[in-house]
């Protein structure tokens, strides 16, 4: 339980936060911007609150194992697991890391998929935040063709 | 007003998948124009879908996501004759919404 005063002090920080990148009006305030200007996987879960994720069996990953073309590389994400309430996208070697970021509910599966764009060969991971806080994580290596010639 | 989306959703066994391709440049602020100057991000940062005017599900796009964004999803429960909704807004705060029928 929060106190009224902790609630206060939390919301003054997120509001100088997005006043400190001065891109985003008040109409973004539920975007992340720090978690999407995060140069590294560590900075990117700083930012998203996110601790200690944990390799699991129960999410799964699919996307091509060589994509010839990383300006669209497709990306699936699903899970098993109940009480999903957000999937990540993350891209390591990215110049920002974090793709993209689904709030789920109860009334959709925990099954995502989009297309991203990559710049070069790279681990892609994909998170499963539960709601008890739990962060859990599927990744796979994806090779980026130069040149999208299919050498 | 950017241009409108394609929205396909199909029922099947209680549930409806929903895919979704959007109109949009998603620039992500590292390219450089001709003049060597760096082109200023633009990009999808929130879309927001529902299921007979109820959320179901927002996202958070960053701008790692493709050019003309595509995304797939699937709502429980929805019958064929539901309304989805999808709505988007970008850095600049342009926004666009558009509506479709479960089949």
């Amino acid at each position: 339980m929060q106190s009224r005063r902790e609630t206060l002090k939390q919301s003054a920080v997120v509001a100088g936060l997005l006043a400190g990148t001065g891109l985003f009006p008040g109409y973004a305030l539920a975007f992340n911007a720090p978690a999407f200007d995060a140069k590294s996987l560590a900075d990117a879960f700083r930012g998203l609150g996110i601790t200690a994720p944990q390799a699991s069996k129960d999410v799964s990953i699919t996307a091509p194992d060589i994509a010839e073309n990383g300006a669209v590389v497709p990306f699936a994400a699903a899970t098993t697991l109940g009480g999903v309430k957000q999937i990540l996208f993350l891209v390591e070697k990215n110049p920002t890391v974090l793709i993209a970021a689904f709030n789920l509910t109860d009334n959709v599966e925990a099954n995502v998929s989009t297309r991203a764009k990559m710049a070069q060969t790279s681990d892609v991971y994909a998170v499963a935040v539960l709601t008890n806080g739990r962060a859990l994580f599927a990744k796979k290596e994806v090779k980026v063709t130069l040149g999208g010639c299919g050498g | 007003m950017a241009d409108p989306m394609r929205i396909r959703a199909q029922a099947a066994g209680g549930n409806a998948t929903v895919r979704v391709l959007m109109a949009h440049e998603m620039e992500t602020g590292q390219r450089k124009d001709a003049a060597g100057k760096l082109v200023a991000a633009w990009h999808i940062t929130e879309v927001t879908a529902t299921h007979n005017g109820k959320t179901v599900m927002t996202a958070e796009w960053g701008t790692g996501v493709a050019k003309n964004p595509f995304m797939q999803f699937t709502i429980k429960g929805a019958k064929a004759g539901d309304k989805v909704g999808i709505m988007w807004i970008d850095n600049k705060g342009d926004t666009r919404s558009d509506e479709a029928s479960v089949t």
